[in-house]
């Protein structure tokens, strides 16, 4: 591979690590943003010139979305409030919990998803978005509940081919799909289960509180869910889902990347239980299914051997574009490891940071 | 009226490095709408896009806090005073 870049996101600051030795080794930029929490971070690669994306807490002042257009070296901060509520909403962009760019058929397309739960739309590369107001104006919208996190819609999957399919994710109300632009959405969380709920209310349309949901270009009907208790896979798109939890020390967790290459192959890293977020019996370990949630296996050559008691968080964990696949975790306890060989064996690349809040990689030109 | 709005360091980046700016306006809220038209970034790390007051921000005019009932209605007089600080509240260990 080329350049790689890596974004480390914390809650005290962003750092860019980078390698041109296929990922061998890594030099690291110094922080930036000091004492600011990074949510979400992204690396479009869409044009020539690669822009890092940041949705930046700025404590007292804000949130605040930025961008780069030289890697990080500066950071551009439009005149114009770059997204916010319309006014008379009643509503203010608390933080801003994802950014992702759509797929290259939209190359100016990036979406932002934020607390309050809310979609945003950007169509010149993230200097401007725009509510999606088919999704804010949803009837559900006023049962939505936040997460322990907040009230955060924490994920955006646009699909692969049809610029008309969005799936988004929200916690806790769960999986909710368009297939008109945004227009209209429907929950998508059939078979999905709320754990604390009385029995006969387990299974509602709508309230789970569903933590990461991947997919792998290739298979874009086939989903796999991390809910807050289960693990779950859809062949159809989120129209219904099924566990495949089986195999796993867990199912509880946050993170959840699919294989860049192999649609059956998926990772995980459970936590013991909501009220006991560390790995389990203190193993910091990835788990690794290449049968699309059949099985599962542990891995954890060059991870450390003494108890580690620190979670990842959801959007601390991703896969980059190699083959084999560069996979990428961030902890609470600012450690980041890097497998570059499928995750079979891993290295420290970045220590004694703040806890790690979000993880991106792109190889750039 | 025109007023002086005076900044904690951590917002003087986004006025010139300027320890104080002149705002104009009879409120508080006509005071920060001038301030938006004029330095945007530095106004947006005062009110949300609803135009309030962000939850940890506090600002008093000549040593009185806003704070409370209709902090954008709140009388600016010429040449007074409009001072600005992050809460004890809303940081991070």
């Amino acid at each position: 591979m080329g350049l790689v870049v890596l974004l480390i996101g914390t809650r005290k600051g962003l750092m860019i690590a980078r390698s041109t030795d296929d990922r061998h080794t890594w030099e690291v930029d110094d922080f930036q943003f000091l004492n600011q929490e990074v949510y979400s971070v992204a690396l479009d690669t869409r044009h020539d010139r690669p822009r890092i994306l940041a949705g930046v807490g700025t404590g007292h002042w804000g949130p605040l979305l930025t961008y780069s257009d030289d890697l990080g070296k500066s950071w551009t901060e439009p005149e114009e409030p770059p997204i916010g509520f319309p006014q008379g909403s009643d509503a203010s962009v608390a933080r801003v919990w994802q950014i992702q760019p759509a797929t290259d058929r939209q190359p100016d397309v990036v979406y932002a998803g934020v607390e309050p739960h809310a979609l945003f739309r950007s169509d010149d590369r993230g200097q401007s978005f725009a509510l999606v107001e088919g999704l804010w104006k949803h009837p559900d919208r006023p049962s939505w509940v936040p997460g322990g996190g907040g009230a955060c819609l924490h994920t955006v999957l646009p699909h692969p081919t049809d610029p008309d399919d969005l799936l988004v994710v929200m916690s806790a109300a769960g999986v909710y799909h368009t297939r008109d632009g945004g227009a209209t959405w429907h929950p998508a969380n059939r078979g999905i289960q709320v754990a604390n709920a009385p029995e006969e209310q387990r299974f509602p349309e709508f309230g789970q509180c569903v933590h990461k949901v991947a997919f792998h270009p290739d298979r874009p009907q086939r989903l796999f869910a991390q809910n807050h208790f289960g693990v779950y896979r859809s062949e159809d798109r989120g129209d219904s889902w099924s566990p495949i939890e089986s195999g796993l020390p867990s199912n509880f967790g946050f993170a959840m990347v699919a294989h860049p290459h192999r649609p059956d192959t998926l990772y995980s890293f459970p936590l013991q239980a909501d009220a006991e977020r560390f790995p389990p019996d203190a193993k910091l370990r990835v788990y690794r299914t290449e049968d699309a949630g059949s099985s599962w296996e542990p891995l954890s050559n060059g991870l450390p051997t003494d108890p580690y008691y620190a979670a990842v968080l959801r959007d601390a964990m991703v896969a980059d574009s190699g083959d084999p696949a560069g996979i990428y975790f961030g902890t609470r306890l600012g450690e980041v490891y890097a497998s570059r060989d499928d995750g079979d064996s891993w290295s420290l690349i970045a220590s004694h940071l703040p806890d790690i809040l979000s993880v991106r990689v792109a190889e750039v030109a | 009226m025109t007023s002086r709005l005076l900044l904690p360091a951590a917002l003087r980046r986004y006025a010139g490095e300027e320890a104080e700016v002149n705002i104009r306006g009879g409120t508080l809220g006509e005071a920060l709408d001038d301030l938006a038209e004029r330095l945007p970034q530095l106004e947006r790390r005062l009110r949300d896009e609803q135009g309030r007051l962000r939850p940890h921000v506090l600002m008093f005019v000549d040593g009185v806090s806003v704070r409370g009932g209709a902090p954008m209605d709140t009388p600016v007089g010429d040449g007074a005073e409009v001072f600005v600080a992050p809460a004890v509240s809303g940081g991070r260990c």
